[in-house]
């Protein structure tokens, strides 16, 4: 019989093995199990996770796609690692998204046509406060009467679709629209437009803070006093107490940054790739970037490594769905597989397996 | 609005309809949580037990069939959440998220090729057109909703009165102690779990067969989340599951009648009550517990991992 | 002469680096209420455990009812008729009494019948309980009846308890005698494991003393007075303490009328705690844990914060504020708990030294932690305070108990307090590292700072302070002088009388 026995200290090649093991065990059972569902397996895996970075073919679109999908991901999964390393459990980020977005959009649709220097910034703040203030409620909730925060953010997400929806066809809805809903399209307002930076780049300006965010987070858990706190508040209440930190302040502090940088990736979002506030608008991309937070360890280097995997996925997934007819959800099966093994590898960095001698007595605490 | 255009008898037979998947998730949740074990994948098991129920129904030609295959991939799915929280002792909460993406991603894939498919038909008790008020609700339903509405009651038994109830109780709300006593925290809680996957998956498959019946992907729609909420909500009560399910299946259908009826309230504020409503009811209870004028009923250890080297 | 219940012969069981129980020899007869004696740290439970089935001895034997016995497991001992109470109850809160007991039994019979069952026992033994009540409600005194009504539902012929009153009120300690005395004379043998002399004089006939792991007499406990049983259990290395003379300073922690709730579910609350502190002083605080140990230090330290008016350090109120504020003014603590409350068991000792000392060893820049200088300053702790680790990124877990002692310890005093309030400051470390954290502490006090010392440990306490009170049930005694401390004012002490007087016995 194996045993398990906790590790001194834990490891740290298992730490950076894990993730790589993880991708490689979820090709193989990516590739089992659409060999079981009829489809070649080499192919279809080729075609995900290959073909849109090497293929002549696709790449050229591709490839610049990989940071547009990217950057929303690691901006969100950023703001949750901070808050997961606490213990704290937001949920509800893509509901805090859509906030921003709307936020952001009726800001810049409130002053149109008007062309001015201060509109995408008066957005970009719109929808960082949309967000915060969205996910200040389940903190406030929290900190006040103990709520927990996994489903009020949760709730909050299906809200905030629905906010979606009725702003898409009622008040935000494009006057010049022929009755259709959606907003007006941002992409061809100047000064809202959340443009490439650099042309054929397609990076835009949620890409520039996306990384300026993992820079900010590294600063922030590595090098601040208050990322210390973060992180020993999840890691040992206890001691947490003991050293000072007061856990409203976390709590607040985890839900207001999470929240606040999943609304500045709804608006970039909605001002630039979407280009509109629509009822499809919310992709998803909250929910998959609780993954990308978990993927890269909840360490912001690792969220930049992993939100360009996820995005290749993304990708790969849209091509396998034009190519092999994969349905276009198919790829959160990759995903959840992906988060699975990753999760099931971390048991090694702090445990051993040992095998245990056969029982005598056991000797009690 | 046209007030008569929502027949009574019609309305609360929906109702019926509408809460037994929900009121299946949330029992199996609810035993799952008694243990101590928060799995967030309820989704995730529902909708895989809503494909393989459906795929099942239409290649044996038995929807009754149907719910078995549902119920055994809801539980098979929830296997993995089962092996990688007991034996790797991962954290419950990023696990639990991970099935459902799973569940949702492997069920469009499998489910792909039975899209627009009409899936045999539950035989009901009575059926048809010309039933008074009085059939229509009690009588008129198929075989597993009354199953469905047996099963809280079953389990409302089991923990009350058996020793198994007994044991699964212990280990939610002190696993130190249990194991301490000899009882098998782990196995209770692996047993426990496919018991949730399996109802999960019933309650999935009752979607795709009866309540729509068809399958979409994604057609579960959150209702695994609402489930969760059914949970917290009914105070971990085997009874109240079935109270609250028929609440929420109510404000569903109705928020659809009152569209249907030509009602001025924007159709997406009546979309979004549930969601709001079970935010309020989060609250509530939180504040009746925060005042102590209700006991705390979540299960000790919930959410919390046991590794018997302690 | 009937034939004695349970015989133990030369029962020897080593753990590494110390000798839990050499040579044990003991007899119990049938009927009789038979006491285990001695310090904490004695044996005591170790040898109560090798009977229950719990340890394997390394050597001796055993012989129950002239049969040889060596259970393997506790089921096997519960079958041959030994029943346990432990001092931690393992009780489910949110469920009945009547649920709770059907656990700890291995077929129990069905609810109606077993409710029956007990309320049968619980009215034979005067032990008033209602089946259906719900055990989280119940007072300590209550679950321990609980307790006691599972193991006499299996009828059995050896009941051992384990420090039996220490979280029982007066008046459950005299309805438990009773119902002790009652099986006694029923033929049930009691083995009373306590170090509380009034009561094991009061109760038992006969009683065994173990010292150091070995059996060092047998006694009558009605026929032996106090004194002469804390002598064998404490020894006659009691010598009159080294008197130091210290210059005594100007008062510096006043605490006056402390009473504070606990912040754990099955704490001690504090009741109008006084006490205060000199510079150049060792206070020391005894008393069994459980007594409300933990909360005096959270509210020293901050963890707790307290209402205007209760704590005062050099004139100052600071009952109120938060840890960081108390560290800033002078007041450290180092908790009994080692990993997960002094110190993080994930984190390294880098960041364990940065988690108490960025306040006062400034090392944080405008929020930015500055971890060049915190390294700078683990390194001076396990330098200067001997701490065995290869270099400071190893994680807190994976140090010895001593090691990680005397880094928690050292951390605080290279912060140079004004007060430091230890608690435990050497349980379950070695003899070496203990001794070196006794001298800081000594060094601390010699340089004109002011020390509050909470142990367990009646050596630790008599070789270091200057001046020494009880803490019992959250209430403190008045202080003594060390030096004026003798064999009976400790062994009441331990007896746990709360004011280092007389008791009434």
């Amino acid at each position: 019989m194996y045993k398990l026995e906790k590790r001194p200290n834990p490891s740290n090649l298992w730490a950076y093995l894990t993730p790589f093991l993880a991708l490689i065990a979820t090709m193989i059972a990516g590739g089992i199990m659409f060999w079981m569902l009829g489809k070649p397996p080499v192919d279809a895996i080729r075609t995900i996770f290959w073909d849109p970075l090497f293929n002549e073919q696709f790449a050229a679109y591709s490839r610049p796609q990989l940071l547009v999908k990217a950057a929303p991901l690691i901006l969100i999964a950023i703001g949750l690692s901070i808050g997961f390393k606490a213990g704290v459990w937001n949920i509800g980020a893509e509901g805090q998204y859509v906030i921003g977005a709307l936020c952001g959009a009726a800001v810049a649709l409130a002053v149109y046509p008007l062309e001015a220097w201060w509109i995408f910034p008066a957005m970009v703040t719109a929808g960082a406060v949309g967000g915060f203030m969205w996910g200040m409620i389940p903190a406030i909730l929290k900190i006040k009467l103990g709520t927990n925060e996994i489903l009020v953010s949760l709730m909050l997400v299906y809200v905030a679709l629905e906010l979606l929806s009725s702003m898409s066809v009622g008040v935000l809805r494009n006057p010049d629209g022929n009755g259709f809903p959606g907003s007006r399209n941002l992409q061809q307002y100047a000064s809202a437009h959340n443009a490439e930076i650099w042309q054929g780049s397609s990076v835009h300006w949620g890409v520039v803070a996306a990384f300026s965010a993992v820079v900010l987070a590294y600063v922030l858990m590595s090098k601040h006093r208050l990322g210390f706190q973060i992180k020993l508040a999840g890691a040992a209440p206890k001691a947490a107490r003991f050293a000072g930190v007061n856990p409203h302040v976390i709590t607040a502090v985890c839900l207001g940054i999470s929240g606040a940088l999943a609304g500045m990736a709804g608006m970039f979002e909605v001002a630039g790739p979407a280009g509109q506030v629509s009822i499809d608008f919310a992709s998803g991309y909250g929910f998959t970037a609780i993954i990308v937070a978990f993927l890269g360890r909840l360490n912001p280097w690792g969220i930049l490594a992993a939100g360009l995997l996820m995005s290749l996925t993304y990708i790969g997934g849209e091509l396998a769905q034009f190519i092999i007819g994969l349905p276009a959800s198919a790829i959160s099966a990759f995903q959840g597989m992906l988060l699975f093994f990753l999760l099931a590898g971390e048991l090694l960095v702090n445990y051993r397996i040992r095998r245990a001698a056969p029982r005598t007595v056991k000797e009690a605490a | 609005m046209d007030w008569s255009a929502i027949n009574p008898a019609f309305y609360v037979a929906s109702v019926m309809v509408a809460a037994t998947p929900l009121l299946l998730a949330a029992i199996g949740e609810l035993v799952v949580e008694k243990t101590g074990v928060l799995n967030l994948g309820v989704e995730g098991m529902m909708i895989i037990g809503a494909v393989c129920g459906f795929i099942t129904a239409v290649e044996t030609g038995s929807p009754s069939l149907g719910f078995v295959g549902g119920a055994l991939g809801g539980a098979a799915l929830s296997v993995v959440f089962a092996v990688l929280t007991q034996f790797f002792l991962t954290s419950q909460v990023p696990t639990g998220l991970a099935l459902t993406l799973f569940g949702l991603g492997a069920s469009a894939m499998v489910g792909q090729s039975y899209v627009g498919i009409v899936p045999p038909k539950m035989p009901q008790l009575m059926s048809g057109a010309e039933l008074n008020a009085f059939e229509r609700i009690v009588l008129g339903h198929d075989a597993m909703l009354y199953i469905g509405l047996a099963i809280p009651v079953a389990v409302w038994a089991v923990l009350r009165f058996s020793r198994l109830g007994l044991i699964l109780r212990a280990v939610g709300e002190d696993h130190n102690a249990a194991h301490a006593l000899g009882y098998k925290v782990m196995w209770i809680r692996f047993g426990a779990i496919v018991f949730g996957g399996a109802c999960a998956g019933f309650g999935g498959a009752y979607l795709s067969l009866v309540r729509v019946p068809q399958w979409t992907e994604g057609m579960t729609t959150g209702a695994g989340w609402i489930a969760l909420a059914l949970v917290v909500f009914a105070s971990w009560r085997p009874l109240l599951i079935i109270l609250g399910a028929y609440i929420f299946g109510g404000i569903a259908i109705l928020q659809l009648n009152l569209q249907a009826a030509g009602s001025t309230i924007p159709v997406e504020y009546l979309s979004m009550s549930p969601y709001v409503i079970t935010i309020f009811v989060l609250v509530l209870l939180s504040a009746l517990h925060k005042y102590g004028i209700s006991r705390a009923q979540a299960p000790a250890m919930l959410g919390r991992s046991f590794h018997a080297s302690n | 002469m009937t034939p004695p219940l349970l015989t133990l012969t030369g029962l020897t069981k080593s753990y590494p680096g110390v000798v839990a129980n050499e040579d044990v020899s003991l007899t119990i007869a049938r009927g009789e209420v038979h006491a285990l004696l001695g310090e904490n740290g004695a044996g005591k439970s170790t040898l109560v455990k090798m009977i229950y089935g719990l340890v394997t001895p390394d050597a001796g034997q055993m012989v129950l009812n002239g049969k040889a016995f060596s259970p393997d497991k506790p089921s096997t001992a519960r079958t041959a008729g030994i029943a346990m109470v432990f001092q931690h109850f393992s009780l489910f809160g949110a469920l009945s009494v009547a649920e709770n007991i059907a656990l700890g039994m291995e077929n129990p019979p069905k609810m109606r019948a077993l409710a029956q069952q007990i309320s049968k026992v619980s009215d034979q033994f005067g032990l008033p309980l209602d089946p259906s009540r719900i055990v989280g409600d119940l007072s300590a005194g209550e679950r321990q009846r609980v307790e006691i009504i599972r193991c006499l539902l299996q009828d059995p012929k050896l009941l051992i308890m384990d420090e039996p009153t220490s979280v029982l009120t007066p008046q459950e300690v005299d309805i438990l005698f009773e119902t002790l005395r009652k099986l006694r004379d029923a033929g049930t043998s009691i083995l009373y494991i306590s170090h509380k002399l009034e009561e094991i004089r009061a109760l038992c006939d006969t009683a065994t003393v173990l010292r150091r792991g070995k059996n060092v007499g047998t006694c009558v406990p009605r026929d032996t007075s106090a004194r002469d049983m804390a002598e064998l259990m404490v020894g006659t290395r009691l010598h009159d303490p080294e008197r130091r003379d210290r210059p005594k300073g100007a008062t510096v922690l006043d605490v006056t009328n402390l009473s504070a709730a606990s912040h754990s579910a099955f704490g001690t609350s504090l009741k109008n705690v006084s006490l205060s502190v000199c510079k150049g002083e060792i206070l020391g605080i005894g008393g069994v844990a459980g007594n409300g140990q933990d909360e005096l230090l959270a509210a020293l330290s901050g963890e707790i914060r307290t209402k205007r008016g209760m704590i005062s350090l050099d004139g100052r109120d600071v009952g109120h504020l938060p840890p960081t504020s108390r560290r800033a003014l002078g007041t450290l603590s180092a908790p009994e708990e080692r990993l997960g409350h002094a110190a993080a068991p994930d984190m390294s000792l880098m960041e364990n030294a940065f988690l108490s000392a960025a306040t006062r060893k400034a090392l944080t820049s405008l929020g930015f932690a500055n971890w060049g200088k915190t390294r700078g300053y683990a390194d001076e702790i396990i330098a200067r305070f001997d701490v065995r680790t290869p270099n400071n990124q190893v994680a807190a877990r994976a140090l010895s108990g001593g090691n990680l002692q005397k880094f928690v310890v050292g951390r605080e005093i290279l912060q140079d307090p004004d007060v430091l309030v230890v608690n435990q400051p050497t349980w379950g470390v070695d003899a070496s590292a203990a001794a070196a954290i006794r001298q800081a502490l000594l060094d601390m006090a010699d340089a004109g700072k002011a020390v509050v010392v909470i142990s367990q440990d009646l050596d630790e306490l008599l070789e270091i302070t200057d001046r020494f009170c009880a803490l019992n049930e959250g209430r403190l005694s008045a202080s003594v002088p060390t030096t004026e401390l003798s064999v009976e004012k400790i062994g009441l002490m331990l007896g746990g009388a709360h004011d280092l007087e007389t008791a009434n016995v």
